[in-house]
């Protein structure tokens, strides 16, 4: 518990966090009060304990005062703790003789009575000062990186990162749920601000994945399985079968045209519905890998057996189509993994006042997407359903976006992808086109140019959220339209507004398997649903668990350029650990006192992990550090107290109760 | 009751989800009671029943343990070696008549920074209405027989 | 010279007084070594002996029995002031015994329960001439310490032959054992137990019985058959006499070194091995462990962190 003869000498440092702290707690009370607890030797209060001449204060102090022990009460560890045990560490302290008080997210940020947060900053400094004598000298334990980068998830943000990690000399293993990739970009015609061809600057990208030496791509897979510890994990991935083999295949398509389904009668899931393919398909005429998949639920061979099979007559000597084929399992071994799962649409039918799914000609912001796009199913042409031109369309804003109903948030890109389809319509079709919106959110670059733009072109704005569409008529020159009802704040009534098309920007929201994904990678759900970052502003694509990150909207709804800008971040953070070859582990691992442990095994069953075994022939358990996790269940479970948790000691856990007891 | 009885209460809070929500209730500025403080221990499967029972007799009138949601678990199972615990330790108290408010187990996951407060503000009006529950004070009142 | 010893019971069964008395022809070798001048289970020596004596004349003092009413309290203090060593031995000194239940419940509570409406006993009387005191009956059990500092403990209900041959042996001694010791070894029971090698790595329990609700298999581990056993947590060097016996380890011989409320760990072990993710699951479970605290702090509730029930 002590050395240098014996005594434990502790410095206590305040910070007050410019105002942060020292506006709600009364740090000078509190350093005063610190002053003369048992061991302090030293008590100091300073601005910003975080700065460079914070961190030289202590790091003075060790030197001058002979302090072997240090409490730091300000932030919370998460922030700063790995600052100032560094700062330890420059001072010639083993790192973990450091202990953190938070007294700002949980003390002055969150109470408003100054003098109760005072009293509860001290009882929890009494606690630190007690709990940290008892710190033992640790030191990390290191553990090697595996090269090979998985990345879940075929979108531009997964197609990015992935591009930049190969050419960076990595082995990446792309992994993709659907048959192709692309993700939602695929979908789009044209992309704000610049009106740029979606396809024509996605496609090279996609043909790069696919021939370049250093990704394995496999799509119409998904990760089952993740095992192992930051650097070295054993991931197990499911790939279906698509029945064509993708070696074999050629891509020339001529078994679509030699199916006997002569008529195209599936919906198609690519174009949302909005046409039909065959049993064998190819998601998109651009797909990567441009190899056709058979669908098993709709493919007469595999509802009868009885199908006369042109297509695999049509392959020829390929013999690429394979209806026996078995889904296949791979256990492959990476270092770190990028999730760049994506965001689903809003379902539209959640706001059934907008009348989706009720009334033919309200479409939804992507269904619009295909109808525009040439290679869609109208070839570019934007119809209502029975074929004719719209002569007015209305675009409502908002849809499951900023709305206590539905989702709280702003999906970020919808008053971009609206003004950009009220340009393309408006382009197409000639029609008298309205955008109904709340505030109008152009912050990007370029962004504001391009509203300008969309004002000059004569596009109507008016400001308010639609309450509904119907089809209740109110008078002749409303017959056989679609009515918007919406106040229009800014005049100051209520209007109507008849017109052919209702377009629906529906917002972005996390995927709805997004609670599994998080779960087979050991991260966080924010409470929206979207996969937590380590911190808001400086660790945007970290996650708490080492050696897993972001990119795209599976963090947050966000637009392509920023979805690129976070996939390459997350690629260097992975290169980062991989090029520094070694990740050091925390050395909150358990282990077990050999001469007091009686061989119950009760802790063996307790380790999720298999990190505790039992050695038959001394008959006692033994933790393996490596795979130890830290989680402490092993250390309460046993029952005669032989297991030891390093950092969070019974003694060190007592101390801190009676230390925050010690006025009650 | 004395009017001016604040309730002590000592949090053990697991380290990827409470201590999480409690922080983003802090970067929230969310403002909630300050009768409650946080040991921070790295899972809720690592709070031993001895810790507890500790903080009642040293003087906490509550104890809350909190922890990830069921299925949840940063460690995958620990939180559910929690809730067993809980369980049993419930009936021991009530025979040591602590009443079983006095303990709660709350699973609170990181980005529920408000249920902090919520939870907090609810368990110090509970023990306000159930009184101090005066373990210190009694031991040394009782001790007075063999002193 | 002979060292002398006392040996004395406060609130106890006197099964810690057949404890030496079962060293069989041990106790002759003891005899043999010490003076005892104090024993009064079998010896006839009386109270005021020890007071004329000179403090700490008396080499050691084996004092069993939890403290619980003001005579024991007097009588330990007496023993420790002529004492230089004091051994707690058994179950009781050392941390309150069965006796220490009684902190369920208050004085009054005992009274009422035994007595019934019969009235209180008076506490002061004269007879003839001689006044009489009755001893107070304190509203909590308490295990030695807390009455008088304890020098060695000497564990078990009672201690078994070899502790209490080892710790006449370590006593009667040099160099003497750390002050504070137990006169144990400091793990837990586990070890020693034949059954040991039956205990699956993998337990998880479905349902606890009674140890009448089951006919027990000789050579099963037993906490592996649904009792709760509390060899895990409990301090070896008994010879598990009660396994052999078929029966569950109850805990006598007290905690180790490592752990600081006996029951409290006992509890958080055993509730982790059992199945059930789920609340009502759970509960269910635990019902077949109908009283808690007589199974978790059956010998060691005064020495436990809440010491006793809530008072009112």
């Amino acid at each position: 518990m002590s050395d240098r003869n014996g005594a434990v000498r502790i410095g206590v440092y305040t910070c007050h966090c410019g105002a942060n702290i020292a506006a709600t707690v009364d740090v000078k009370a509190l350093a005063e009060f610190a002053a003369l607890l048992p061991n302090v030797v030293l008590s100091r209060d300073y601005k910003y304990m975080c700065s460079s001449p914070g961190q030289d204060l202590i790091r003075q102090d060790i030197r001058d005062h002979q302090l072997n022990r240090i409490v730091v009460a300000s932030c919370s560890p998460h922030l700063h703790e790995h600052t100032f045990r560094t700062a330890l560490k420059v001072g010639g302290l083993n790192p973990f003789y450091f202990h953190m008080v938070n007294i700002r997210e949980q003390a002055s940020w969150v109470h408003e009575n100054k003098a109760q947060a005072t009293r509860k900053a001290k009882d929890l400094v009494c606690a630190a000062v007690r709990r940290v004598a008892f710190h033992q000298p640790l030191e990390r334990g290191r553990v090697a990186i595996h090269p090979d980068v998985l990345v879940v998830g075929g979108g531009i943000a997964g197609i990015h990162a992935a591009l930049t990690l190969a050419n960076a000399g990595k082995h990446v293993f792309l992994v993709e749920r659907e048959a192709t990739i692309g993700g939602h970009m695929a979908k789009f015609d044209k992309t704000f601000p610049t009106l740029d061809c979606a396809a024509c600057i996605l496609t090279p990208k996609m043909s790069a994945v696919r021939s370049h030496p250093n990704i394995t791509l496999w799509t119409y897979s998904e990760v089952t399985k993740v095992d192992g510890y930051v650097g070295n994990y054993k991931v197990t991935v499911l790939r279906h079968p698509r029945y064509v083999d993708e070696d074999l295949c050629s891509g020339c398509l001529e078994c679509l045209e030699a199916c006997v389904c002569k008529q195209a009668k599936v919906p198609d899931d690519f174009n949302l519905g909005l046409s039909k393919r065959k049993p064998i398909y190819i998601p998109f005429p651009q797909a990567v890998p441009q190899v056709p998949v058979v669908d098993p639920e709709t493919c007469i061979q595999f509802k009868s057996g009885k199908c006369k099979t042109t297509c695999i007559a049509a392959c020829g000597d390929r013999h690429a189509i394979n209806l026996r084929a078995e889904a296949k399992v791979e256990q492959i071994e990476v270092g770190t993994a990028i999730l760049a799962t994506g965001f689903q649409t809003f379902d539209a039918r959640r706001t059934p006042y907008y009348g989706f799914g009720k009334y033919p000609n309200v479409y939804t912001a992507l269904e619009v997407e295909r109808l525009v796009n040439a290679s869609g199913p109208t070839a570019g042409e934007v119809v209502l359903r029975d074929g004719r031109l719209p002569r007015t369309v209305g675009i409502v804003h908002c849809v499951g976006s900023r709305d206590e109903n539905t989702h709280r948030w702003c999906s970020r890109v919808c008053c971009m992808y609206s003004l950009k389809l009220a340009h393309l319509i408006k382009e197409r079709t000639g029609a008298e086109v309205f955008n109904f919106y709340i505030d109008m959110r152009t912050p990007g670059k370029g962004f504001e140019e391009f509203y300008q733009k969309l004002l000059n072109e004569r596009v109507h704005f008016i400001r308010g959220r639609v309450a509904e569409v119907t089809d209740w008529v109110f008078d002749a020159s409303e017959e056989g339209k679609l009515v918007i009802r919406v106040e229009d704040t800014l005049a100051g009534f209520v209007r109507r507004i008849p017109v052919d098309m209702v377009v629906l920007a529906t917002g972005l929201e996390p995927r709805a398997d997004a609670p599994e994904v998080r779960r087979l990678f050991n991260i966080s759900c924010a409470s929206e649903g979207f996969f937590l970052e380590r911190h808001p502003k400086l660790a945007p694509v970290n996650t708490f668990t080492d050696g897993i990150f972001l990119a795209g909207c599976c963090q947050a709804p966000k637009d392509i350029p920023d979805t690129v800008a976070q996939a390459g971040a997350a690629a260097a953070e992975a290169l980062a650990l991989i090029d520094a070859g070694y990740v050091e582990t925390e050395p909150n691992t358990a282990h077990v006192m050999e001469e007091q442990c009686c061989g119950c095994k009760t802790c063996i069953s307790m380790c999720p992990y298999h990190a505790v075994s039992f050695i038959e022939d001394i008959h006692k358990s033994r933790v393996n550090e490596v795979l130890c996790k830290g989680c402490g269940t092993c250390v309460a479970a046993c029952p005669s107290g032989a297991i030891r948790q390093n950092l969070f000691e019974d003694d060190e856990i007592f101390a801190e109760i009676e230390g925050v007891l010690s006025n009650a | 009751m004395p009017d001016d009885f604040e309730p002590r209460i000592v949090a053990f809070f697991c380290n990827w989800c409470t201590y999480l929500a409690a922080d983003l209730a802090g970067t929230s500025r969310i403002k909630y009671l300050p009768n409650a403080e946080v040991v921070r221990v790295m899972c809720s499967g690592r709070v031993d029943v001895q810790f507890v029972l500790k903080a009642f007799a040293k003087g906490a009138d509550g104890v809350l343990i909190g922890g990830c949601h069921p299925g949840d678990c940063h460690y995958q199972e620990g939180n559910y070696k929690a809730l067993r615990r809980y369980r049993l330790l419930r009936r021991l108290l009530r025979q040591m008549g602590i009443e079983d408010e006095r303990l709660r187990l709350e699973w609170i996951s990181a980005a529920e920074g408000d249920r902090v407060r919520v939870v907090i503000d609810e368990m110090v009006a509970t023990l306000k209405r159930l009184g101090p529950l005066r373990k210190a004070e009694e031991e040394r009142a009782h001790l007075t027989e063999v002193a | 010279m002979k060292p002398k010893v006392a040996f004395y019971w406060c609130a106890s069964c006197g099964g810690c007084e057949e404890a030496v008395l079962d060293l069989a022809e041990g106790v002759l070798n003891v005899v043999a070594a010490v003076d005892i001048v104090f024993w009064p289970v079998a010896l006839d020596f009386k109270e005021k002996d020890i007071s004329a004596m000179d403090d700490g004349s008396i080499a050691i003092s084996f004092i069993n029995g939890a403290v619980r009413t003001s005579h024991q309290l007097e009588m330990a203090r007496l023993l420790r002031r002529k004492s230089k060593l004091v051994v707690a031995f058994g179950a009781c000194a050392q941390l309150g015994g069965i006796p220490g239940l009684a902190n369920l419940t208050t004085a009054a509570g005992i009274l009422a329960e035994v007595y019934g409406d019969a009235g209180t006993p008076e506490l002061q009387f004269r007879d003839d001439g001689h006044a009489l005191t009755l001893p107070k009956l304190f509203d909590s059990v308490f295990a030695l310490d807390r009455a008088i500092p304890v020098d060695y403990y000497v564990p078990g209900c009672p201690p078994s032959p070899k502790i209490v041959s080892d710790m006449f042996q370590a006593l009667l001694d040099e160099p003497l054992p750390e002050p504070g010791a137990v006169l144990a070894p400091d793990h837990a029971m586990c070890d020693e137990c034949p059954r040991r090698d039956t205990r699956p790595q993998e337990l998880k329990l479905d349902r606890f019985y009674r140890v009448q609700e089951r006919m027990l298999d000789m050579d099963r581990c037993i906490l592996a058959q649904g009792l709760p056993c509390l060899g895990p947590a409990t301090r070896a060097g008994c010879g598990s006499r009660c396994i052999a016996g078929n029966m569950p380890c109850t805990g006598c011989f007290g905690p180790t070194s490592h752990m600081r409320d006996y029951g409290g760990k006992a509890l958080c072990s055993i509730a982790s091995v059992i199945e059930g993710n789920e609340t009502a699951q759970i509960d269910r479970v635990f019902e077949g462990i109908v009283d808690p605290v007589g199974t978790f702090y059956r010998y060691s509730l005064p020495s436990s962190f809440l010491e006793r029930k809530r008072l009112e």
